[in-house]
């Protein structure tokens, strides 16, 4: 039986953004919180590395210099008024963290801890600055704790492992979503008069991910079968230094630390790609200078991996070399134990994954899908848009991963995700509730669960010649060979082609387990099918864009083009068809320039 | 190489009492044990309920006994066990759902039942700015703030075992989080709490979590930690 609930707000996913949002929302309005995960199981708590703001605790530093690295790592794609918005809001986001309760990293000051990050620079010098203020190597793991500590504090109420299949729009406005209740298989509609999605990315279509299995994108999927549009997927971030084979992150906070990246000759290569800021230049400008390395024959050992170097000495080396100083103008000189404090998780990882100690020898990485910079178009305050000309849809918000404001553009700077979180979750968080008390409660469709419901049959009718995990894996190994760090027209055509195969194959999906009770095969491939539909408007989407820009990079057209593609591009699901559109950037006062690091 | 994995099953609307079932795998020596339970999904049963995200022993979703000792599925590798035949049964003493699934509410509620969160309701800085806490001060709780909740430890402990109302090792660290964090204004009303019945006397030292803990918390430690301060009334420094 499908049971109902009312709210005033309902709040999907329970990450950084999410808990951000019921924090804000619950304080006026009466708010629910649904997620398939158990919030403290979120991907928030995978981020390592830090969250960027100009507190400026070691050094100089202007919430303007972020917001002009944040505009120059997009590549220009970033909506400046709304990347200015999210760097001055930066810094009381973070104190706000503070008074929360977040145990940052201390400096010999008692101040938050700030370490350097790729592609954040003072703007007079164009050197590193320190502006990541961070929690060790677990900053999401904190964030994710101490927002979660704040919703336990304020009773906050959660739907806990409910997995939403639906959303409501009903006379033109969010009316609710549909969720199936895990423990026991049932339906549910909530009927809610501001819905705000905050669901998270969608890395899990390529074969090496540092993204967590329930990365499936379903906020953006669910969207988009009710007629919205996805903003820029074809932006989407590989990281340089994943794992080999296994994917899993190694943050940059580890260059930022001091490691370098070395080739099969010995040699620190970024120094030839990015004379300035060298390994530590924006995450495309790293992927794109690793792979063509490699295909150049310096992987190590002729292998498609490099090495990333933080023993002390290498690190000692090449700072000396940098004329890398300490805040008080000493020469940086780090020891063994100085590095495994500040990075105590990654050495973790590389001892078990690797039976590597990163202080004693180098770490075998490579590129790894990251981090989705399109998703649900939104505006600043987490409204979501329904066409280029930018017409709200009333009621409906997106936050973080799953949404596309756009502060990342082509390419997102590290730490501007947990800002991006706290931020635009605050903001989405206070304008729902506000809107919600604003208004009555929309009617709620004719037959609320039906298209749910209709969803999850399908997967029981299928013959059952085709299989999940078979076809996850091609999807998984053709978004990476073809939708990867590099394109070519021909990779693109190739992919829409298969991925539209693959969307025919997946009909034939049968679900064995016949159970209600914790049907996870229904659910997993309910996801794949999320992530077929994504795939395809991602591909689409990137066979459309002759130019290279951030993450979206081209060999048959290697520049920036910005007469032609200076444009967020806008993709509707249409059946088997994708239908494109386009809207110009917001520019402020930052004209587009070439990018070099 | 060939593993066999040996898997607690139960489903719920089907069988009346669990059953073991075994899978015969092929397997790398590099493999996560995550990994073999995807292998028994593609292979043979993609209807083997178990927990998992985010793959790397940071979200605490895959906490299940492996040969008996409680351990994160995503941080055991098959090279790490040397038995041939790997035994996988759910986490003990909280109820079975399905498989490897345990309800973990009564778990939280052990949780909640600490106030985990920071108290102090002392002004902020008149600066707007953050509150100040030197580094020595931040070192103090630093590894009680490595916890991810998995559960390993409190579903190891023979007392939680024994008595379901014992907070157990989890809830404790979370409270010695707290207690030591020089930001925090509430020490009286923890100690309260830790030293009730369903508290930290109820600890028998068994070690056993100091073993289960993924994240390398020295559990027994911060648990002593917490009965000393009862003792002296305030948090011993
Ligand atoms: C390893 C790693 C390290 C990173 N390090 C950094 C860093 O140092 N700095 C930085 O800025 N960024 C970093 N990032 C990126 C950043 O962590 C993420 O982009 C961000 O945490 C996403 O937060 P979110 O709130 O949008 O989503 P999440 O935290 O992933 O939350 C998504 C939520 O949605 C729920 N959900 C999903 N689908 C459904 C559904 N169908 N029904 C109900 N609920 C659903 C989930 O249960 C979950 O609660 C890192 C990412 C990774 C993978």
């Amino acid at each position: 039986m499908t049971q109902f609930h009312t709210y005033e707000v309902l709040v999907i996913g329970a990450g950084g953004a999410g808990l951000m949002a019921a924090l804000n929302a619950a304080q006026t309005a009466k708010t629910a919180v649904l997620s398939k995960l158990h919030p403290l199981r979120s991907h928030t708590g995978a981020a390592q590395g830090g969250i960027g703001a100009a507190l400026g605790n070691l050094e100089e530093d202007h919430w303007e210099w972020h917001a002009y690295d944040t505009i120059k790592g997009s590549d220009y794609l970033g909506d400046q008024d709304a990347i200015e918005f999210m760097c001055a809001e930066a810094v009381q986001a973070v104190y706000d963290l503070e008074h929360f309760g977040l145990p940052f990293s201390r400096t010999t000051d008692g101040r938050i801890a700030q370490r350097p990050f790729g592609g954040h620079t003072n703007n007079v010098t164009g050197k590193p600055v320190r502006r990541s203020c961070y929690a060790a190597d677990r900053t999401g793991h904190m964030i994710l704790q101490t927002l979660y500590q704040q919703c336990v504090r304020h009773q906050t109420e959660f739907y806990n492992e409910f997995e939403v299949l639906d959303l409501l729009i009903e006379g033109g406005r969010a009316a609710g979503a549909v969720a199936v209740e895990l423990a026991t298989g049932e339906l549910h509609v909530f009927r809610a008069a501001a819905v705000i999605l905050a669901t998270g990315g969608h890395g899990r279509m390529w074969e090496i991910t540092s993204n967590a299995y329930a990365y499936t994108g379903d906020g953006v999927a669910v969207a988009v079968r009710r007629g919205l549009p996805a903003e820029d997927l074809e932006f989407f971030q590989f990281h340089p230094t994943g794992i080999y084979k296994l994917g899993i992150l190694i943050t940059e906070a580890v260059r930022g630390e001091g490691g370098v990246l070395i080739n099969g000759k010995g040699e620190r290569f970024m120094p030839h790609y990015a004379p300035r800021i060298k390994d530590l230049a924006s995450r495309d400008v790293v992927s794109r200078s690793m792979y063509l390395e490699m295909r150049a024959g310096h992987g190590i050992q002729g292998e498609r991996y490099l090495y990333l170097d933080v023993r002390p000495e290498t690190v000692n080396r090449y700072a000396a070399e940098d004329g890398r100083t300490r805040p008080d103008g000493s020469p940086y000189r780090v020891t063994a134990d100085e590095i495994l404090a500040k990075i105590p998780d990654i050495a973790d990882f590389c001892r078990t994954y690797l039976g590597v100690d990163p202080v004693l020898q180098p770490i075998p990485v490579q590129p790894t899908a990251h981090y989705a910079m399109g998703g649900i178009p939104t505006n600043v305050y987490g409204q979501v848009l329904q066409n280029a000309a930018g017409d709200v849809l009333p009621g409906l918000y997106a936050v973080g991963e799953c949404a596309c404001v756009s502060v990342h553009g082509a390419n997102r700077l590290g730490t501007n995700s947990l800002v991006d979180l706290i931020v635009f979750g605050k903001h989405a968080g206070r304008h729902a509730a506000q809107a919600a008390k604003g208004s009555d409660l929309p009617p709620l469709p004719a037959d609320a669960e039906g298209f749910a419901r209709q969803q999850i049959e399908q997967l029981r009718i299928g013959s059952g010649k085709e299989t999940v995990a078979a076809l996850g894996k091609e999807l998984r190994a053709l978004m990476f060979d073809a939708v990867g760090v590099f394109r070519t027209q021909d990779s693109l055509d190739y992919a829409v082609e298969k991925i539209g195969e693959l969307r025919q194959r997946y009909r034939q999906v049968r679900v064995q387990d016949p159970g209600r009770i914790f049907n996870q095969e229904m659910l997993t491939a309910w996801e794949l099918g999320n992530l077929l539909d994504l795939a395809l408007l991602t591909a689409r989407a990137a066979a459309a864009r002759t130019e290279s820009r951030g993450a979206h990079a081209r060999e048959d057209y290697p520049r920036r083009d910005d007469a032609a593609w200076l444009r967020h591009s806008l993709a509707w699901l249409e059946g088997d068809a994708v239908r494109l559109d386009y809207k110009p950037v917001t520019i402020t006062r930052y004209p587009p320039k070439e990018r070099t690091y | 190489m060939k593993r066999t994995l040996r898997i607690f099953r139960f489903h719920p609307e089907q069988d009346t009492r669990p059953h073991y079932a075994t899978y015969s795998l092929e397997v790398q020596p590099t493999d996560r044990v995550l990994d073999l339970l995807e292998q028994v999904r593609a292979e043979y049963d993609p209807g083997l309920a178990y927990r998992r995200s985010c793959a790397h022993g940071v979200c605490g979703s895959d906490a299940m006994r492996i040969n008996g000792r409680n351990a994160l599925a995503c941080k055991v590798l098959v090279q790490d066990l040397s038995t041939p035949v790997v035994t996988i049964e759910p986490l003990l003493g909280l109820p079975l759902i399905k498989d490897l699934v345990v309800d973990m509410e009564p778990f939280f509620a052990h949780y909640r039942a600490v106030l985990p969160y920071l108290i102090n309701d002392e002004p902020l800085p008149a600066d707007g700015r953050e509150r100040l806490q030197t580094a020595a001060e931040r070192d103090r709780f630093d590894e009680t703030t490595r916890c991810i909740l998995c559960a390993a430890c409190t579903t190891s402990c023979p007392s939680f075992w024994a008595n379901g109302q014992y907070l157990g090792p989890a809830a404790l660290v979370t409270a010695h989080r707290f207690l030591f964090d020089s930001r925090d204004r509430a020490a009286p009303q923890r100690l309260q709490i830790l030293s009730a019945r369903s508290g930290v006397w109820l600890c028998r030292t068994a070690f056993n979590c100091t073993e289960a803990c993924p994240r390398e918390i020295h559990i027994t430690r911060a648990i002593a930690e917490i009965k000393q301060s009862i003792l002296k009334g305030r948090p011993a420094v």
